[in-house]
């Protein structure tokens, strides 16, 4: 049984196992779109006090979820890969982060358009605003870091290690903005509300999320392979793959 | 605890012959907290107001820039692969080294900051609380700093990636530190502020030399 859990830990068996599961979970990923924008924009019910502007939830929310989800999953693979020195886990740190900064920015982005027409600011200095944008931050520090380091190894460890401290500071930061934001002003704006939503809202909302999930999976697929070729080229199995030698001739 | 004790003073002797290293971070402070008032116009009530927050800044910013100095000359001349090398306990001598840093560039700041905090028409009892947060936050920004410092030892472009590693990790410190003085200013009383940044600096040094010595064996390796 341990073996077969470490059997896709190798570079090698991986990159096959990736190259299966990308188209598929790509496709998954653009039908569960569709369907979750179809059911957001044409068949949920417009809000009674939002109007048609709160449609923008069906994208903010579950991309400020992934950008959560996916610092919590570099943190994992930075401490897998530290504890067991994999190479495998160290690639999967770094595919991880584009998308999770991507889905940081988009999290700021979509939440600006959405609080301009409902709190008539683009920005507040609102808890959770100051520390999305502080984990847009991190992933940042964590892109810069690695890229700034030219020995692979070394740029993965590095990455672990601050991905790792990073994740750790998270809660404080969330609470320590928390409470910074309470003490200054009283709670003008509040994300949370508590009217449940229509079914149908959350139905949009949670293919809209298992969406942004399938489509992770898949771009980390991908990215994954081509950080496998990249560092495995000098290797024979990586120089007999069709698409490399196919390149060649 | 002998060798801790011989890193702290041999980091301090060599730091007092490179006076204008230690002095620069310091004069970096002074200036900053002078352009403030420059820029924001002389009003004493606004300065009072935005006056903990600047001087906190300033701080954070000048502890920051010091931060490359930590490991880098002896990472330069080599002896820091003695230390890794040598018997003892390498967080421990971590340890040493931060203290040193911070007795060299984080206490002065400390010392500093009420006579900057009078050019900001700061009351003495304010004064004081700045003085106390920033005894209690400067060993937490050293403390993680030094984790970043050891991180990019070496690396192309360092001071910047420093700040950029560094930076979002002190907020939490900078919002209890400057709290702190606006907590007492406002009459709430600042003990919540000044327990919590207590509470963050058992952890961070407890952690940091370990995360700090696993930083390091990558860097060298």
């Amino acid at each position: 049984m341990t073996m077969r859990w470490f059997y896709y830990a190798a570079p090698q068996t991986f990159y096959g196992l990736a190259g299966r599961l990308w188209p598929w979970l790509a496709a998954l990923a653009l039908a569960l779109t569709l369907a979750g924008l179809w059911v957001g924009f044409a068949l949920a019910p417009a809000d009674a006090q939002q109007g048609e502007g709160y449609r923008i939830i069906f994208v903010h929310v579950p991309v400020s979820w992934m950008s959560m989800v996916i610092y919590l999953a570099m943190a994992f693979w930075s401490v897998l890969g530290l504890t067991f020195n994999t190479r495998l886990s160290g690639m999967m740190t770094r595919a991880l982060a584009p998308t999770g900064a991507i889905f940081a920015f988009l999290s700021l982005w979509t939440g600006a358009l959405w609080g301009k027409p409902m709190w008539g600011a683009w920005w507040v200095w609102d808890a959770r605003l100051t520390s999305e944008l502080i984990l847009f931050f991190l992933y940042l520090g964590y892109i810069a870091l690695t890229s700034a380091i030219d020995d692979v190894r070394r740029a993965d460890r590095a990455g672990a290690l601050i991905a790792i401290v990073g994740a750790i500071n998270v809660p404080i930061i969330y609470f320590s903005v928390k409470w910074w934001n309470t003490l200054h002003q009283g709670a003008s704006v509040s994300l949370t509300r508590s009217p449940s939503m229509a079914q149908l809202m959350l139905w949009g909302m949670l293919l809209m999320a298992l969406a942004m999930w399938v489509y992770t999976l898949a771009i980390v697929c991908y990215r994954v392979r081509t950080l496998i070729i990249e560092r495995e080229r000098h290797t024979d199995w990586v120089q007999a793959l069709p698409e490399v030698a196919g390149a060649k001739a | 605890m002998n060798a801790f004790f011989a890193l702290v003073a041999r980091d301090l002797r060599l730091a007092f012959r490179r006076k204008a290293e230690v002095l620069s971070g310091l004069f970096f402070f002074v200036v900053v907290a002078a352009l403030f008032p420059l820029a924001i116009g002389p009003e004493a009530a606004t300065l009072r107001h935005i006056g903990p927050g600047v001087l906190w800044v300033g701080a954070l910013l000048a502890s920051m820039l010091t931060l490359p100095r930590l490991f880098e000359n002896d990472w330069r001349d080599g002896s820091l692969e003695h230390l890794v090398l040598s018997p003892h306990p390498l967080g421990l001598l971590v340890l040493g080294k931060i203290f040193a840093h911070w007795l060299v560039s984080g206490l002065p700041l400390v010392a500093l900051a009420p006579l900057l905090g009078l050019q900001f028409d700061l009351p003495s009892d304010a004064l004081g609380m700045l003085a106390l947060s920033l005894l209690l936050g400067t060993p937490v920004l050293s403390c993680i700093g030094a984790i970043g410092a050891a991180l990019t030892l070496g690396v192309r472009g360092g001071g910047v990636l420093v700040a950029l590693l560094v930076l979002p990790l002190f907020v939490p410190v900078l919002v209890f530190g400057a709290g702190a003085v606006e907590a007492l200013n406002s009459g709430l009383g600042a003990q919540a502020h000044i327990s919590i940044l207590l509470a963050m600096l058992l952890p961070a040094v407890f952690f940091s030399p370990w995360a700090c010595s696993a930083a390091l064996r990558i860097a060298l390796e």
